[in-house]
């Protein structure tokens, strides 16, 4: 299950935190930079996945933005690590050619996006075309 | 209408806060922004309300308290337009979670919401409801979540199987409603249904046997035949990941069919065919085909015995490790680590890439890798396995240290075909790592030396070779200090050289030298310098030329900031000046420390009980069972609204606290308060030397020393030490210790400061063996009990390895001393006597109570007593 989903710029700017575990918010923030500080600096090369805690961290970077998804120490890191390249790419077709300052300006849309992707710490939705479907069906109504 | 589209005035603030140069400027906007919220949140306008809750979960994000728009969620998620309510539900997602108690407001609302006429209504509420739950309201709105997995809406199903499958990790006494309905999500053609239905009978399947039963009976060949359509499907565009339709749910189908093969060789045998299939069909160029497979290898090696599909399984294990992306070698090194229990020799094979992945710069990589080769090694590769580790030790990052050498440490213990072996290789660990080294290691380092007596002369002298190197490392140090003030004559006169050794030379002031660079080096800690202090009152004796250079060094520490370090300084000196004639007993060697009391303790066995091994030796810390999983850790648990119970810690013995003795000790541990301490006891154990008396206070190493006086040489304890020689346990422990410090106390009080008396009772009879208890109070101390326990042995023949234990309820606290003997004579002809030191939290409201177990041999045969003392007099 995943306990927590951040976006995260080079800088450590929290773009989006999700946390699917009741937290304390000086523990979130704890968690927000002790993630950033394990991935900001790793080698392109080495795994996208590193011990947190006794959870583990799958992240994956695109430019100057790091996407980490913290689950349990016996989750598919590479079915996560394809999950988070699922969610880029479906902000890729909603923002259409997505940037940070996107999701800076629409961080209500990523978190509602979000909400149509995964839910309870589990996947929800595995087609890109349903998300952006639902996603337009619910913009129709506001 | 829109928060977001029309009313720019989000993005303006957006923008106000990303053109701040400066942390300081920023919260300053944040400030103003945080005061107009408030002012428009009191003038209670339902007009901005979700313009300002957008903005607040803008400024939440940025790390600032929002708590004040907490209502303003609840109200948003009332009203009645499903744009306030969206704005409302991600609000309440955001800024509350389900520990605040605002949340049980929100538990109506939601149910109104659940039965909707709108499904998106509907599906918000399922969403929110998904995210952040508790308990209580898993409770209250099971029922609308249950019905909603048969709605007709495809996105309704699959977000109210979700929900559910929070539900019941939240309240597994639901489980069984959902069976049914979570069967019915199985025959689902839509993926998304498809999904989270396999999910939510997963996790049924691993909370309730009976659900995994049904499901096993019931859906078992209905999966393997949706795998198979999806395996074999033609080309899906919506679901196609890198030529594998739908990885995500191929994944999800396997691990629900892992938990199914289980345990049960039919429904095994069932899946062995589409397992084969897909462990050689699936495509492993890309990430996706890769994950299918790992996640089939897994399957593979849990469901029960298919050697065939095992080998196969093996074989993509064996491809991974070999791959060039990291990602697919670490999960090799992940799964490796299970397929080690039905195939060694198989995982052997690999050895030599498993040994460079230790080495690889990916700390990630290593550390499996790590964990792998300590599963690898056995009696016969311990001796390659731990060189090739030990010259990695030396090269390898600083922060690998800690990890690698604990490792090494660990695979020496457990494999050493020799203690010659064993403490070369921990010699080479502590003086690569010796600041890593983790407190029971070396402990036990130490132990195994002083068994190892025809070694004793090799080890010191290798130890001070090395710590003239090594003078970083604190625990090298350490035992090298210990060796040094034990064996120190040995070292100096080149006794019991081996043939490997080459010879030196090493005066007398050489080696007090090195005891002195531990003391004055700045860095050292307080332990190690009160080890070096114990040294040099060994060596003092040991090296008689020069006791009076030994003695300018102790006396120099009378000046130490350390209070411990000062009042070991003046009581050594006292010893050193005054008391020659009794100097060389009390500083002889250590008995030899006994190894199974040590790997006892160090194992923790009886977590909740004391155990205190009848003999004055050793009593090293069960330093193992650190309280490692902080709460912090815990906070990732979904479970964890419950109240963390923060053990309280053991109440600090006021004694010890008066002596200082406490330094550096390891923090009580939780669940452990009856464990000795770490540190502390060892120092302790060290000076304890003679045979105490039997009515020993040993809380501080000050009173071992003051009972051993007065036992050997009563005449000396009376005259010097003013000292009323102890009449038995009553005498508060604290007058010993004044009495020690010469002429620094007041005239000793009398017992009149103890509590009423207590009589006596029979804690335990048997036809063997008897137990009486005398109590006593500590003065000023209603709740703290002291207990001298007295054993007499009833039968006609001797107890040996005599060892008492008890455990207490949480609401007591207990302290057991060391007994007086392990020996037990025949037929009442002496007695063992120890003192307990119990501590009622709940004192005047519960009484005592205790169980105990007394364990001895008889005729060599081991013999287990156990009884509960509940007679305890009341108002203890």
């Amino acid at each position: 299950m995943i306990r927590f989903i951040l976006l995260q710029n080079r800088q450590g700017k929290t773009r989006l935190a999700k946390y699917y575990v009741p937290l304390e918010e000086s523990e979130k923030h704890k968690v927000e930079y002790e993630v950033h500080r394990l991935v900001v600096n790793r080698d392109a090369k080495f795994t996208n996945f590193v011990e947190f805690r006794t959870h583990k961290v799958i992240y994956r970077r695109y430019a100057g933005l790091f996407f980490s998804v913290c689950v349990d120490i016996t989750d598919n890191e590479l079915a996560y690590l394809e999950s988070i390249h699922l969610f880029v790419e479906i902000l890729d077709h909603f923002f259409s050619n997505v940037c940070e300052l996107d999701l800076v300006f629409n961080f209500h849309k990523v978190y509602l996006i979000l909400d149509e992707f995964i839910l309870a710490g589990e996947l929800q939705e595995t087609s890109k075309r349903a998300i952006i479907e639902r996603m337009s069906e619910l913009e129709k109504l506001q | 209408m829109n928060p977001f589209s029309s009313g720019t005035r989000l993005r303006d603030m957006i923008r106000a806060i990303r053109a701040c140069k400066t942390a300081a400027e920023e919260r300053a906007v944040v400030r103003k922004e945080c005061a107009d919220i408030r002012a428009l949140i009191n003038e209670d306008d339902p007009h901005d309300r979700h313009r300002n809750l957008a903005k607040l979960m803008f400024i939440h994000m940025l790390g600032y308290p929002t708590h004040f728009g907490q209502m303003e969620c609840l109200k948003l998620i009332a009203s009645p337009g499903f744009p306030e309510k969206r704005i409302g539900y991600l609000g309440l997602m955001l800024l509350l979670d389900e520990r605040q108690e605002v949340l049980m407001l929100v538990t109506n609302s939601l149910k109104q919401d659940l039965n909707h006429s709108n499904q998106y209504v509907v599906g918000l509420a399922l969403c929110a409801l998904g995210n952040i739950c508790s308990a209580e309201m898993a409770r209250d709105l099971a029922p609308e979540v249950e019905r909603l997995i048969q709605f007709r809406d495809p996105n309704i199903r699959k977000k109210a199987a979700l929900c559910s499958t929070r539900i019941v990790r939240k309240v597994p006494d639901l489980a069984e409603n959902f069976v049914n309905a979570a069967a019915s999500l199985l025959k689902e053609k839509h993926h998304g249904v498809l999904i989270t239905g396999v999910q939510l009978c997963y996790e049924l399947c691993t909370i309730n046997d009976e659900a995994l039963e049904y499901f096993r009976t019931k859906c078992t060949e209905g999966l393997i035949k949706t795998l198979r359509d999806m395996t074999n499907s033609a080309y899906q565009p919506e679901y196609d990941v890198a030529g594998i339709t739908d990885p995500f749910l191929h994944i999800r189908l396997l691990r629900l069919l892992r938990v199914l093969g289980q345990g049960d060789a039919d429904a095994s045998d069932l899946m062995t065919d589409i397992l084969a299939q897909v462990a050689t069909k699936t495509e492993s160029n890309k990430n996706a085909g890769n994950a299918v497979l790992y996640e089939c290898v897994e399957t593979i090696m849990a469901i029960e015995d298919t050697n065939s599909l095992r080998v196969l399984a093996i074989n993509i294990l064996g491809r991974f490790l070999s791959n060039r992306d990291n990602n697919i070698r670490y999960v090799a090194l992940n799964m490796l680590m299970k397929a080690i229990t039905f195939d060694d020799q198989a995982v052997q094979r690999h050895r030599v890439t498993i040994l460079e992945c230790v080495k690889d710069p990916d700390a990630s990589i290593r550390k499996r890798a790590l964990e792998l080769v300590t599963l690898l090694v056995n009696e016969n590769n311990v001796t390659q396995l731990t060189k090739e580790l030990i010259d990695y030790l030396e090269i390898s990052d600083e922060d690998f240290k800690e990890d690698l050498s604990a490792k090494i440490c660990f695979i020496v213990e457990k494999f050493s075909p020799e203690k010659l072996w064993y403490i070369d290789q921990m010699l080479k660990v502590l003086c690569e790592a010796g600041k890593f080294v983790k407190d029971d290691v070396w402990h036990a380092l130490i132990v195994v030396i002083s068994n190892a007596s025809e070694l004793h002369g090799y080890t010191v002298r290798a130890l001070y070779k090395a710590v003239l190197t090594y003078t970083e490392q604190e625990t090298l140090v350490r035992v090298a200090v210990w060796c040094i003030g034990e064996y120190g004559d040995l070292l100096v006169n080149n006794v019991g050289m081996l043939g490997i050794e080459d010879p030196i030379t090493v005066t007398e002031s050489d080696a007090v030298d090195v005891i002195e660079e531990a003391i004055t080096r700045h860095n050292s800690d307080s332990t190690t310098k009160a080890m070096a202090l114990v040294a040099l009152l060994k060596l003092s004796s040991r090296f008689p030329s020069i006791s009076e250079r030994i003695k300018d060094i102790i006396v120099k520490q009378k000046g130490s900031l350390l209070l411990e370090m000062q009042q070991r300084a003046i009581e050594y000196n006292s010893i050193v000046d005054r008391h020659k004639d009794i100097r060389s007993s009390l500083v002889d060697r250590m008995p030899v420390l006994d190894e199974a009391t040590f790997n006892v303790r160090r194992a923790g066995s009886f977590p909740a009980s004391a155990s205190t091994m009848a003999k004055p030796s050793v009593s090293l810390p069960n330093g193992v069972e650190k309280p490692v999983v902080a709460p912090l850790v815990d906070l990732l648990d979904l479970g964890s609204d419950d109240i963390l119970a923060t053990p309280s810690s053991s109440g600090p013995d006021f004694l010890q606290d008066l002596l200082g003795v406490d330094l550096g000790a390891s923090s009580s541990q939780p669940g452990a308060t009856l464990a000795p301490k770490t540190g502390t006891d060892l120092l302790m154990d060290i000076l304890s030397i003679g045979t105490p008396s039997p009515a020993q206070n040993s809380t501080s190493s000050v009173d071992l020393l003051s009972t051993a006086d007065v036992n050997s040489n009563p005449s000396i304890a009376l005259d010097t030490l003013s000292s009323p020689a102890p009449p038995h346990v009553a005498t508060t422990s604290s007058t010993n210790m004044f009495d020690l410090l010469d002429g620094l106390s007041p005239s000793p009080s009398k017992e009149a400061t103890n509590g009423p008396a207590y009589p006596p009772i029979v804690a335990y009879e048997s036809s063997s063996l008897k137990i009486e208890f005398t109590f006593s109070k500590a003065p000023g101390n209603l709740q703290t009990t002291n207990v001298q326990a007295t054993f007499i042995n009833l039968s006609p023949n001797t107890f040996t390895d005599f060892i008492f234990q008890a455990a207490v309820p949480k609401f007591l606290q207990l302290h057991l001393d060391p007994a007086s003997s392990n020996t037990l004579p025949a037929s009442g002809n002496g007695a063992i006597t120890q003192n307990l030191r119990v501590t009622n939290s709940q004192h005047g409201k519960k009484s005592l109570v205790m169980r105990m177990r007394i364990g001895y041999k008889l005729n060599g045969k081991d013999v287990l007593e156990e009884g509960q003392v509940s007679n305890f007099p009341r108002g203890l």
